[in-house]
């Protein structure tokens, strides 16, 4: 008897390296991301935290966007699309990027890598299709495709990453500078790696057509085995990117073309990436809206803070003096920072208050009863936390 | 590199009026054509040798207010005194005439009905008549000029009374045949009726959204929406449009193709400097104005690496698909028209609502119709300069017949409609085929090759109620200036809309002027 799934086309998709992955998510801890079974963590998030500072872990980013845009107007396209001057971009480097509806507002964060004069591949959290077919409109000598299936990719952060991957075979990756694209031979295929991550720490992404994730996954792990490598989940990640300032979509912006409520999504400058935007650049979308607020000045700032106290700031509200007179923003992320060993958020703030008192209204439950605090904030303008093995080429062996 | 104040790319009749109005108030211009000849869909062409016609072969509601600003008389410019009659030809050789009273085969009840209706569709016409030429207001960021504009709508609205008020409101976006089903008996009467308010849109009787606003836009001037000829026909108009412009001390170069737009760019943001001809010429000037459509416009003139991405979308999603094809055949003599004494009006042969709402049934999915709906005019009775003595011109409009034809305008599928056309006139008028000594049939995609016209749609895009107004052709560039400082829209793609009015040009004008 034959049965059929009725839920066929509902279940999530798997990852090509699934099958290495279940074996180790000794949880079960799964949730979902673009329709891609997806760890949150694997055995503890912590640990898998002390992993990516430590000694090295990998991020299974197979389910993140992947678009190949290739063609001799995709760079006038993507020029048009993105804030920053993509020329600017070498070939073999990687660039992040924000583009923004005609008002200004983000519509998605991403990176753009420059594999050829006329030939990108972009990546980013969510499916942005029709936004990029919109931006291609207009564009004859242009080819745009979703290559998130075709392409595996695995994220491998932390201090002793590269010394895995010259272990693993590929010689000269310790030449490789931050944002730097290297091609390796693998297996009469080409294994990419690029210096990226997210996580602030030194790390690489290892991209490779799907067909070779396992034997890759295989291959870096052996290599590993003696470097501490493990793999790590979403909650790590989103903790390692806090202390390094990274913002998230859905946790510190909103994607404008989603979002329903008036400005509730976000501007550039709003996000501190004012540096992303290029005015030199005569023309790209939004341009107009985000020249007159550079002039005016952003209505909110996403500002790092640091908060006395130890109890995390999560979704706290903001406010300018300990009695809450006037509310004047919200807690888009926080956490207790290990690292760092201190209490750090990111937080959305009215412009006119940011020079003024910081006050976190903190609410925070033991054994089911809950309590509040009012929390002094002081601002850093400084990633919380970052180290010189992030950027020194080549890095330092562990 | 030669330089000017005001560069107008197009010299169709919007193109012309808004050139005459800069070059008055001392601006130095130049309106650049591609096309030979200067106006657009209005130029008089000769299509079979010693046979003329133009593609606008009637005008109906030019602007009075443009002839006496552009002293467009002392051009040369004549009306005729008399407007011609609008004449529905019944299946079975029966007739209703429309002029300022209907006559001919219909009830005394809806010639008394028509009274009263046409009483009341003058005054709306009326109340609405001051907006289409003006400027309409941005949305959502108004000064106190703009906030005047929407005041005085509200206000000549009200000042017709509550029953015209309450009457406006309730039937501005309704079918027109909803209308007219409430006032008229006579199906030929009520075909011939809606006509005007279908015309030129991929719309018909049964579509509710723009009919009934189309309808009062075209009946907004003094000749409430009946047509004429001049005795030189609409080239009569051009011409003393073309000399008010030269008078002024502009230029109109014939044979220009633009092929660029040029913009420059720095920190600032983006400006406009000039053109560029398709045979390489550069010339600069600080206003540049494009009667033509604001597809082309924006997409191809000025290209997308200059525009915003949602605006570009918005551009690209008009609908621009003309519905309206033309037939012009050279006769040798007067056709007879069967049970008419003189072919002397306009002929609408469209004997049922029906018959319309049919025809757009085929168009709406692609194809034609066998049995199309047109109008027909012959301007050699009044304009004799188009045809050889004793010959004339069989001038008409062929609804509906799609730009965007399934299987594309192929030879086979034009001559299968050009024989479609040809066999309903001669149904009304059998002694036709033996006179016809030349013919041309346009589809909408030989008004477009010809005439650089998107979709060869006659108003560049459809009137309907999400393109017109302030949305016309779209916010961010519905009052003539676009979001390219330097660059202007005056052609029928802007408020208010297409016809042969002038109003696009004289709004755009008023705007560069301001």
């Amino acid at each position: 008897m034959i049965t059929i799934d009725p839920y066929a086309g509902e279940r999530l998709k798997l990852s090509p390296f699934y099958i290495r992955e279940k074996e180790l998510n000794i949880r079960d801890a799964w949730s979902a991301w673009n329709g891609y079974k997806f760890a949150d963590y694997y055995y503890d998030a912590e640990y898998e935290y002390f992993c990516i500072r430590n000694q090295c872990g990998t991020y299974d980013i197979c389910p993140m966007q992947k678009y190949a845009i290739q063609g001799p107007d995709a760079a006038a396209m993507l020029n048009r699309m993105v804030t920053r001057d993509v020329d600017k971009i070498g070939t073999n480097r990687v660039g992040y990027a924000v583009w923004c509806t005609d008002e200004g507002r983000i519509i998605d964060d991403g990176t753009i890598f420059k594999l050829a004069d006329d030939r990108f591949m972009l990546t980013c959290g969510s499916p942005c299709t029709a936004w990029l077919r919109k931006s291609a409109f207009g564009f004859n000598n242009l080819d745009i495709t979703d290559v998130t299936d075709e392409i595996a990719a695995l994220s491998l952060q932390g201090p002793t990453s590269c010394a895995v991957l010259k272990k693993m075979g590929l010689t000269g990756i310790e030449t490789a500078k931050p944002f730097d694209v290297m091609h390796f031979p693998f297996h009469d295929d080409t294994l990419m790696v690029s210096r990226t991550g997210f996580t602030g720490d030194l790390g690489y992404e290892l991209w490779i057509n799907s067909g070779r994730a396992l034997t890759m996954w295989d291959e870096l792990y052996d290599a590993g085995a003696d470097y501490g490598i493990q793999p790590y989940g979403e909650t790590a990640t989103d903790m390692a990117r806090l202390e390094a300032g990274f913002i998230m979509p859905y946790m510190d912006f909103n994607e404008a073309l989603k979002t329903v409520h008036f400005e509730h999504d976000q501007t550039p400058f709003e996000l501190g990436l004012g540096w992303l935007v290029d005015f030199e650049k005569p023309h790209f979308s939004g341009r107009r809206a985000l020249l007159k607020e550079q002039q005016t000045g952003p209505k909110w700032r996403l500002v790092k803070l640091d908060i006395e106290g130890n109890w995390p700031a999560i979704e706290a509200i903001m406010y300018n003096d300990e009695e809450c007179s006037e509310e004047i923003g919200y807690v888009t992320s926080a956490m207790w920072s290990p690292a760092v060993k201190s209490n750090i958020a990111l937080a959305m703030i009215k412009s006119e208050f940011i020079d003024g008192e910081l006050w976190a209204e903190i609410y925070r439950a033991k054994e089911l009863r809950q309590y509040r605090r009012m929390a002094r904030c002081s601002k850093s303008t400084k990633p919380f936390w970052t180290h010189t093995r992030a950027r020194s080429t080549p890095p330092a062996d562990y | 590199m030669p330089t000017f104040d005001a560069i107008i790319i197009g010299a169709g009749h919007n193109g012309l009026v808004c050139a005459a109005y800069l070059a008055k108030s001392g601006m130095k211009t130049l309106v650049v054509e591609g096309a030979q000849y200067p106006g657009g869909l209005a130029q008089t062409r000769e299509f079979h040798p010693d046979f003329h016609a133009s593609v606008a072969h009637t005008i109906s509601h030019f602007s009075s207010k443009i002839i006496r600003d552009l002293r467009l008389q002392k051009h040369g410019y004549k009306k005729p005194n008399e407007f011609l009659p609008t004449i529905g030809m019944g299946e079975n050789s029966e007739h209703v005439f429309i002029s300022d009273e209907v006559t001919g085969c219909i009830s005394d009840k809806d010639a008394d009905n028509y009274k009263s209706y046409e009483k009341r569709m003058r005054r709306l016409a009326k109340a609405l008549a001051p907006f289409w030429s003006e400027t309409m207001p941005r949305v959502g960021n108004n000064n106190a000029s703009e906030l005047i504009t929407f005041a005085k709508l509200g206000l000549k609205l009200r000042l017709l009374g509550k029953d015209d008020m309450h009457e406006f409101l309730r039937i501005a976006s309704l079918p027109i045949r909803d209308l007219l089903d409430e006032h008229f008996e006579s199906e030929l009467l009520k075909a011939s009726l809606s006509w005007d308010s279908l015309i030129g849109s991929k719309i018909a009787p049964r579509s509710p959204n723009s009919a009934v606003l189309t309808l009062l836009y075209r009946m907004a001037e003094q000749s409430r929406g009946r047509h004429i000829i001049p005795a030189s026909g609409s080239k009569q108009l051009i011409d003393s449009l073309c000399k008010a412009v030269t008078s002024a001390g502009a230029e109109v170069r014939c044979s220009a193709e633009v092929d660029k737009i040029l913009v420059n760019g720095n920190r600032e943001g983006l400006r406009t400097t000039g053109i560029r001809l398709t045979n390489g010429e550069t010339i600069s000037a600080d206003h540049i104005i494009s009667a033509v459509d604001p597809k082309q416009t924006f997409l191809h003139l000025v290209g997308v690496d200059y525009l915003d991405i949602g605006f570009t979308n918005r551009i690209g999603r008009l609908r621009s698909d003309g519905y309206v094809a033309k037939l012009h055949l050279a006769l040798d003599g007067m056709p007879e028209f069967t049970g008419l004494d003189k072919a002397a009006g306009r002929l609408i042969i469209a004997p049922t609502m029906d018959s319309i709402e049919f025809a757009f049934d085929e168009a709406k999915y692609g194809n034609y119709t066998e049995h199309p709906v047109m109008e027909i005019v012959i301007p050699s009775i009044y304009n004799h300069s188009l045809a050889p003595d004793g010959k004339h011109v069989l001038s008409a409009h062929v609804m509906y017949m799609p730009h965007n034809l399934k299987g594309g305008w192929t030879t086979e599928a034009h001559a299968i409609a050009t024989q479609n056309a040809l066999k309903t006139i001669t149904k009304y008028a059998p002694n036709i085929p033996d006179k016809i000594l030349g013919y041309e049939f346009l589809s909408p995609t030989d008004l477009e090759r010809e005439f650089h016209v998107t979709g060869g749609h006659w108003h560049h895009a459809d009137i309907a109620m999400d393109q017109m107004l302030m949305m016309r052709p779209t916010y961010e560039a519905a009052q003539y200036r676009t979001p390219i400082p330097g660059l202007y829209l005056c052609g029928a793609g802007c408020h208010p809309g297409g016809d042969i009015t002038g109003l696009a040009g004289h709004n755009a004008a008023q705007e560069i002027l301001k």
